[in-house]
């Protein structure tokens, strides 16, 4: 059995969708009752061209370090040189989505109209993914939207209001089948193939060497007896091509993409399978929740995009960053809900286990929400709060004095930048920057730390989190 | 400063947890209507 696990590759994309942004949870309860504040909405929408200016993406998709970005406000500035493909994926944009969704519809649930889907079809026949994809799908897909609305089905628009497409329900009375929910779900499965299809084409892989594929999506798949049974994992696993490979989800609310780390560095080193990749879809209902305080404060709807992220873990290749199993943080219940005993569990406790101290970490990465997307709704800057509270501990272990707080953060910390897509901000956005960096010796230890909020589920009043430490491989 | 009020009590996961707001209110005297941990984001 390999002695460590390494995290090969990674990628990570975004999905431009606009227009599904009315179906967000925050927007669907809030606009139908407002007409004022529902033109206000459509016009805040973005262009497709701003969105992929738009500094914190390209930082997401690789073109600069988060360290890199400049002073904020970022909205209202473009990214020099800017593309929709970046090292670590790409941006795609809305109609090109629509057709991707309806590649991977196995159960004729969208239905596009004709030109949306002739012209769809068009573009992602010279996408570089397009050999992956069953393009047959989205032509099958043209149907009679107007006839499916009437019937029932969620319309589904390109920005700012033409209606491009509907979703059907598949149940008339299950609620695990809403058009809603499925419009989450078939954009997770989507956003996510797109992630790992990225992953397969971009780094040379070989879908049929993956043995094991855990999806750490937010969605809950399932029908009324199963509500959330899953399994994105192998679902995607499937559309992907990924002939070899079983697979099943990890939840914990925004921090399950760490545990997924964690267990398929175990799968791998315990020998059960040589190669697990990891995969996480984007959350639609995320889109538009905090467009009401852009609004006030004269921005656009700034959750417009979806992500998703894929990433390949194997045994020990002399090369790719390591997988310190080691060095896991886990929060555990006897350290209840305060700030700092949680950062204590999920920094400090990993290093003491292979003798390392906070400074001996060249970056951490923590929930890394864009401020310029938070701030306006009165949710403060997650990423800099958490960053002050490890100096702080830092301060209080006296590896740093009271005086070092500021450069700690600057040093070891990084700006928010990421979409509100929960669990893809929550640390598991920063991997392809620690791969490059650990791999270029730019960095030789990166902490990655994520946090879930248990209590939202209303069954424990508990959050929980976990850590895991990559390391430079000497080889 | 309590008198005649019930507190409600709205906790944060990356500030302070809802229980211990309650736990903290109830120490000062007030009823607690209703106690929960959100997360904003």
């Amino acid at each position: 059995m390999p002695d460590a696990a390494v995290v090969r590759a990674a990628s990570l994309v975004l999905a431009h969708t606009p227009g599904l942004a009315r179906h967000g949870s925050k927007p669907m309860r809030t606009l139908p009752a407002d007409a004022e504040l529902t033109s206000k909405f459509l016009s805040g929408l973005r262009s497709f061209d701003d969105a992929v200016s738009y500094p914190p993406h390209q930082a997401f998709l690789g073109a600069c370090h988060p360290r890199e970005l400049p002073a904020r406000p970022w909205v209202g500035t473009s990214w020099a040189g800017a593309q929709r493909f970046a090292p670590f994926g790409e941006l795609m944009p809305e109609e090109e989505f629509l057709g991707l969704m309806a590649a991977v519809d196995e159960f004729d649930l969208l239905v596009l109209t004709a030109d949306v889907a002739e012209r769809a079809a068009k573009r992602l026949a010279s996408h570089p993914l397009s050999a992956y994809l069953d393009l047959g799908r989205i032509s099958a897909a043209t149907g009679d939207v107007t006839a499916a609305l009437a019937s029932g089905a969620l319309p589904v628009h390109l920005a700012p209001d033409t209606v491009a497409g509907a979703l059907r329900p598949a149940h008339a009375e299950d609620e695990s089948l809403t058009a809603h929910v499925l419009l989450e779900n078939l954009a997770c499965k989507a956003t996510g193939a797109l992630a790992l299809l990225h992953l397969l084409h971009d780094h040379g892989l070989d879908p049929a060497g993956i043995g094991y594929t855990i999806s750490c999506s937010e969605e809950a798949v399932g029908d009324r007896y199963q509500r959330g049974g899953g399994n994105m994992g192998k679902t995607i696993a499937s559309v992907a091509g990924l002939t070899e490979s079983s697979g099943a989800d990890v939840k914990n609310f925004c921090a399950a993409p760490l545990p997924a780390v964690v267990i398929a560095a175990s799968l791998v080193v315990a020998g059960v399978f040589e190669q697990v990749v990891v995969v996480a879809g984007g959350s639609q209902p995320k889109l538009g929740m905090k467009f009401e305080g852009h609004l006030r404060h004269g921005l656009p709807v700034l959750e417009d995009v979806l992500g998703g992220v894929a990433l390949l873990i194997t045994a020990d290749d002399g090369i790719s960053p390591r997988i310190r199993l080691d060095a896991v943080g886990s929060h555990r219940v006897s350290s209840g809900g305060a700030g700092a005993q949680i950062i204590h569990d999920l920094a400090v406790r990993p290093l003491e286990a292979i003798g390392a101290r906070l400074l001996d970490i060249d970056d951490y990465a923590t929930e890394l929400h864009n401020p310029e997307i938070t701030e306006p709704q009165g949710s403060g800057d997650v990423a800099a709060r958490n960053y002050r509270t490890i100096a702080a501990l830092a301060a209080r272990r006296k590896d740093i004095g009271r005086e070092g707080i500021d450069a700690f953060v600057a040093e070891r910390g990084m700006p928010g930048y990421a979409p509100t897509q929960g669990h893809l901000a929550s640390a598991i956005c920063y991997l392809p920057h620690a791969l490059t960096r650990l791999t270029a010796g730019d960095a030789e230890r990166v902490l990655l730390l994520a946090k879930g909020s248990l209590f939202l589920g209303r069954m424990s009043q508990r959050s929980d989190g976990m850590s895991v430490l990559l390391e430079r491989n000497g080889g | 400063m309590f008198d005649g009020k019930q507190v409600i009590v709205i906790g944060e996961r990356d500030g302070v947890a809802g229980p211990a707001i309650a736990t903290c209110v109830k120490a000062a005297g007030a009823p607690v209507a209703y106690v929960a941990t959100e997360c904003f984001v």
